[in-house]
C-alpha cells in the first residue's frame, strides 16, 4: 500500500502548499506585486496561533483569530508598505518585501524566542480514520478537505463573483476601473488583506508539516514562490495543480529515494519553469 | 529591371482563424519611397513584424537583395539591413542622446562585444553619432538625457539611430505620430533628406504626409494587398476610396 | 560637477577607498580578519553589480556562484594543490562555466520567472552540496589545510596580514576589470539591455548571448570572492550557497547603490562592520536593522548610500538635482 500512502501524503502536503501559496497567487499573481514577505505573514499566523493555543484557546478558534489578525496586519501593510510599491519595478518590490520579512523575523523571535514553536493538534485531528481500504491520519484528511473546499470557494469568488470581475478590472486598468466607480484602493487593500489571511491560515493548519521556526519566512518562501511560478502566475487552477504535483513529487521522492528527493523536486521545478516559462496554466491577461 | 532590394512573395500569417496576412506580394526597388496605408486592423503592423522577423510567417518568402532571410532572427535581419523605427518610444531614456546613437553604431560595426582595447573605436562611434545628430539638426541636444528631450526630437533621434545602422531597407512606423505640428516640420525635412539608396517603406495614417513622401503607395485591407500604384492612381482608385479614404479621410 | 579642480579631485576620490584599505592593514590589528571578510564581500557585491546593476538580470540566487567558488577552492586545496593562486583560478573558472551554462538556460526568461529560476538553481545547488557528502562534507562543510605561500614567497600568517593583502590585491584587479567592462561598448550595451531590451533587439543586439556572457563574467567574479572566502577562513560551509547569502549580497549592493563606482564598496563595508557590532548583541536585532535599512533604501534613497552622498554634495554645491548641462 506504499503507493497509496505516497499519493495521499503527497496530496495532503500539496494542499498545505496550495493553501499558503494561493494567498501569494492573490497578491503576486493578481495584484502583480513581488511579495517576498508572504512567508512572513504565514509565520505571523503560525506564531500567533501557537501563542493562543498555549494560552488555552482551542486550535480552531486560534486558527480563526490568527487568520483574522494577520488579515488586519495585511491591510495595514498594504496601506503603509505596499501601496508605494505598485508603481516601482520588480527589484524595488523584491527588496522592500525582503526587508519586511527580516523585520518580521526579528520581531517574532524577540517576542517569542528562537526555538521551534509547536502547535499541538486538537484531539479531533489527532486520530486515524478508516477510509475503506485502510486507515489514514485524520489531520491529513482534514488538510485535503480544507484545500478542496478553499479551492472551490476561491474559484467561485474570483471567477464567478462580481468581486472577482471588479478586481481583474482594477488590476488591468485602474484608471478605467476608477472611472466606472470602483474604489480601487479599497479593493486592493481588502484583496491584499485576504491574501495575507490565507497565508496565515495555511501557516497555522499546516504547522505540523512545515514546522514554525525563526527562519520559516525565508525557508519556505522558495517553495511558495515555486508553486505560484510553476502554476502560472495569477492562475488559481494552475497553483492548485502545481501544489499537488509538487507535493506528490516531493513526498514520492522522500519515500522512494530519500537521497535524491531534493534533486528530484528542484529538478522538476527547473524543468517545468524552463519548458513552461509562463506556468502550467498561464494567466490569460499575461502579456 | 534590376533586382529589388526587398521582395516579398506569398507571405501569409494567421492567428487561429483570423487571417492577418494573405499571400502578400510586395517589392521595394533600391531607393524606393513606398507608403503603406490601410484602415485599422488591415495588417500593417503584422506585415512590419513579419518583415523584421518578430513574427514568423506561415507561408511565403522574404528576399533581401535576392537572398531569402526567412530563417534569420530579428537581430540578424537588422545586421543584414532591415531596420525599423517604432511608433511608441523605445529609446534608452537614462542614456544620453549621443550614446543612444553611438551604441547603435558600435553594434553595427561589431565592436559591442569588445571588453578590451576599445577606447579609439568607441571614440569613433561617438564622433559618428555626433555628426549624424548634427545632420538631423539636434546637435544641441547630444549630451542631454533622452528623457529630457521634447517629443519631436525623440522621434528624430529614433530616425538617427535607424540611419546609423546603415539600413538597406528602412521601415518607418508612423514617424510623425503624436508630434505637435510645430515640431513636425523638422521630421518632414529629415524624411526628405533620407539617403537616396535606402529603400523606405512608410506606414502612416497621416494622408498628407504619405502623399507628399511616397512615390508609390500600397493599400492593405484585411491582410491582403488591395491596390498599389502612384499616389495619383491610388487617390483615384474607387475601390480604395470606398474601403479606406472614404472612411477616414472624408 | 563642481568648479573645483576636477580631475585632481576625482583622482583623490578614486584613491581614497584604497588608501583607507591600506590604512586598515596597518592599524587594523585584531580586526584584520573582519577587514578581509569585508573585502571579499565587496568583490561579491561588485559581481552582482555587473549582473544586476549593469545588465538588469534580477537574480535572487547569486550565492550559487559564490558557493561554487568557495567549494571549488576548498576541494582544489584538499585534493590537488595548496597553491592559493591556482585554487583561485580553478574556482573562478568553475564558477564562470556554471554561470555560462545556467545562464544559457535561464536567461531566455525575464522578470519574476527569471527571479524564481535563479532561486531554483541555487536551491538545487545547495541541495547537491548537502547530499554530496564525499565531495563537500555535507553539513559539516570542508576544512582547508594550510595554504602554500603566495607566489611561493609570502606565507599565510596567524594574524591574517597576508590574507588581507591577498584579498585586497584580488579585489583591486577585479575592480579595475569591472570598471573597464562597465565602460566598454560591451558594458554600455548591457546598460541598454537593462533599460530596454526591445530597443537593443531593434539595433541588432543578440540580447540573450550578451546577457549570458555578462552572467558568466559576473559568476567568475563571484567565484573569485567565494574562493577568497574559503582560502582566508580555511573553511567552507553550506551557508555559502544559501538563499540568505544571496539576499545579503543584494542588500549590500542596494544599500551602497547600484552602477556606482564605489556603491558595492560602501554597502558591503557598512554591512559587514555594522553586522559585526550588532550581531554581538543579538543576531536577530541585526536582522531588524537590516530589514528597516532595506525598506528605507527603497522608499527614501533609491540610489543607496552613495546616492545620498551625491545628493549631499549637490546640495552643498547649490546645484539643482538633475543638472541639465549646457
Amino acid at each position: 500500500m506504499i503507493d497509496a500512502t505516497i499519493l495521499l501524503d503527497g496530496l495532503a502536503y500539496g494542499m498545505v502548499l496550495f493553501i499558503i501559496s494561493v494567498g501569494l497567487t492573490v497578491t503576486m499573481g493578481l495584484m502583480r506585486v513581488v511579495n517576498l514577505a508572504h512567508g512572513a505573514f504565514a509565520m505571523i499566523g503560525g506564531y500567533v496561533a501557537a501563542m493562543l493555543v498555549g494560552a488555552g484557546v482551542s486550535f480552531f478558534a486560534a486558527a480563526g483569530l490568527a487568520t483574522l489578525l494577520v488579515g488586519m496586519i495585511g491591510a495595514v501593510a498594504e496601506l503603509a508598505v505596499y501601496r508605494p510599491l505598485y508603481r516601482k519595478g520588480e527589484l524595488a518590490q523584491a527588496l522592500m518585501t525582503f526587508g519586511l520579512t527580516f523585520v518580521v523575523i526579528a520581531s517574532l523571535t524577540s517576542g517569542f524566542g528562537t526555538g521551534i514553536k509547536t502547535l499541538p493538534l486538537p484531539a479531533a485531528l489527532g486520530g486515524v480514520v478508516d477510509i475503506g481500504f485502510r486507515t489514514y491520519p485524520a489531520y491529513r484528511l482534514f488538510l485535503v478537505a480544507v484545500g478542496l473546499g478553499l479551492a472551490l470557494l476561491l474559484w467561485l469568488l474570483i471567477d464567478r463573483s462580481a468581486y472577482g470581475a471588479r478586481l481583474r478590472a482594477a488590476v488591468d486598468n485602474p484608471r478605467m476601473a476608477r472611472a466606472v466607480g470602483i474604489d480601487v484602493n479599497l479593493l486592493f487593500t481588502v484583496t491584499f488583506a485576504g491574501g495575507c489571511a490565507l497565508a496565515a491560515f495555511g501557516g497555522v493548519i499546516g504547522a505540523a508539516l512545515l514546522p514554525l521556526e525563526p527562519f520559516y519566512a525565508l525557508r519556505y518562501l522558495v517553495l511558495f514562490l515555486v508553486v505560484v511560478g510553476v502554476g502560472g502566475i495569477g492562475n488559481f487552477k494552475g497553483s492548485f495543480l502545481a501544489a499537488i504535483l509538487l507535493g506528490v513529487i516531493d513526498t514520492g521522492g522522500k519515500y522512494l529515494m530519500p537521497q535524491a528527493a531534493a534533486y528530484l523536486f528542484y529538478g522538476a521545478v527547473l524543468a517545468l519553469l524552463l519548458l513552461r516559462p509562463n506556468g502550467l496554466m498561464p494567466a490569460k491577461s499575461a502579456t | 529591371m534590376t533586382q529589388p532590394a526587398l521582395a516579398v512573395h506569398g507571405l501569409s500569417k494567421r492567428f487561429g482563424s483570423l487571417v492577418v496576412a494573405q499571400a502578400i506580394e510586395l517589392d521595394l526597388a533600391r531607393g524606393a519611397r513606398t507608403g503603406l496605408i490601410g484602415p485599422n486592423g488591415a495588417g500593417k503592423t503584422t506585415l512590419v513584424n513579419l518583415l523584421t522577423g518578430t513574427l514568423r510567417a506561415d507561408a511565403g518568402t522574404i528576399m533581401l537583395d535576392g537572398r531569402p532571410i526567412d530563417a534569420l532572427t530579428p537581430e540578424a535581419r537588422v545586421r543584414r539591413g532591415i531596420v525599423r523605427t517604432h511608433q511608441i518610444n523605445t529609446l534608452l531614456d537614462e542614456t544620453t542622446v549621443c550614446d543612444n546613437v553611438a551604441i547603435a553604431v558600435a553594434e553595427r560595426d561589431g565592436i559591442a562585444w569588445r571588453l578590451l582595447r576599445f577606447a579609439r573605436r568607441w571614440r569613433a562611434c561617438i564622433d559618428e553619432a555626433r555628426s549624424r545628430l548634427a545632420e538631423l539638426g539636434i546637435a544641441h541636444a547630444v549630451e542631454r538625457r533622452v528623457s529630457e528631450l521634447p517629443y519631436g526630437e525623440q522621434r528624430l533621434l529614433e530616425i538617427a539611430i535607424a540611419l546609423a545602422l546603415r539600413p538597406r531597407v528602412l521601415l518607418l512606423d508612423e514617424p510623425a505620430a503624436g508630434v505637435p505640428s510645430l515640431e513636425a516640420h523638422a521630421i518632414h525635412a529629415a524624411l526628405d533628406r533620407l539617403p537616396g539608396d535606402i529603400s523606405v517603406l512608410m506606414i502612416e495614417h497621416d494622408m498628407d504626409l504619405v502623399f507628399r513622401f511616397a512615390r508609390e503607395i500600397v493599400v492593405l485591407a484585411q491582410g491582403r494587398v488591395l491596390a498599389r500604384g502612384s499616389p495619383a492612381e491610388i487617390a483615384a482608385d474607387r475601390q480604395v476610396r470606398a474601403v479606406y479614404l472614404g472612411r477616414s479621410a472624408s | 560637477m563642481t568648479a573645483l579642480s576636477e580631475s585632481g579631485l576625482r583622482r583623490l576620490w578614486h584613491g581614497l577607498p584604497w588608501a583607507l584599505a591600506l590604512l586598515v592593514y596597518f592599524t587594523g590589528g585584531g580586526y584584520l580578519g573582519l577587514g578581509t571578510h569585508a573585502l571579499v564581500m565587496i568583490l561579491f557585491a561588485l559581481s552582482l553589480d555587473l549582473a544586476l546593476g549593469q545588465a538588469g538580470i534580477i537574480t535572487m540566487g547569486h550565492a550559487a556562484f559564490f558557493g561554487i567558488g568557495a567549494y571549488a577552492a576548498g576541494i582544489f586545496a584538499s585534493h590537488l594543490s595548496a597553491d592559493p593562486l591556482l585554487g583561485l583560478a580553478a574556482a573562478t573558472l568553475a564558477a564562470s562555466l556554471f554561470g555560462l551554462l545556467s545562464g544559457a538556460f535561464i536567461l531566455h526568461t525575464a522578470g519574476v520567472t527569471l527571479m524564481m529560476l535563479t532561486l531554483a538553481v541555487s536551491a538545487l545547488l545547495a541541495e547537491f552540496a548537502n547530499q554530496a557528502h564525499g565531495l563537500t562534507g555535507g553539513d559539516d562543510g570542508l576544512q582547508l589545510g594550510r595554504m602554500a605561500p603566495l607566489l611561493g614567497l609570502f606565507g599565510f600568517d596567524l594574524w591574517g596580514k597576508t590574507a588581507y593583502l591577498y584579498a585586497l590585491a584580488v579585489l583591486f584587479l577585479w575592480s579595475l576589470a569591472a570598471w573597464r567592462i562597465m565602460r566598454s561598448p560591451f558594458g554600455r550595451s548591457l546598460d541598454g539591455i537593462r533599460q530596454n531590451p526591445r530597443r537593443m533587439r531593434a539595433i541588432g543586439t543578440p540580447v540573450w548571448r550578451r546577457l549570458v556572457v555578462a552572467y558568466g563574467l559576473s559568476a567568475a567574479m563571484a567565484g573569485s570572492a567565494g574562493a577568497l572566502e574559503a582560502q582566508t577562513t580555511r573553511s567552507v560551509g553550506l551557508g555559502a550557497l544559501s538563499v540568505l547569502t544571496s539576499g545579503t549580497v543584494l542588500v549590500m549592493l542596494v544599500l551602497g547603490g547600484t552602477r556606482r563606482s564605489y556603491g558595492a564598496f560602501l554597502g558591503a563595508t557598512v554591512y559587514v562592520v555594522v553586522q559585526d557590532f550588532a550581531a554581538e548583541i543579538d543576531p536577530f536585532r541585526w536582522m531588524f536593522v537590516i530589514g528597516l535599512l532595506l525598506m528605507a533604501v527603497v522608499l527614501i534613497f533609491e540610489n543607496g548610500l552613495t546616492g545620498l552622498g551625491d545628493a549631499a554634495r549637490r546640495a552643498l554645491a547649490g546645484l539643482p538635482r538633475r543638472s541639465g548641462r549646457p
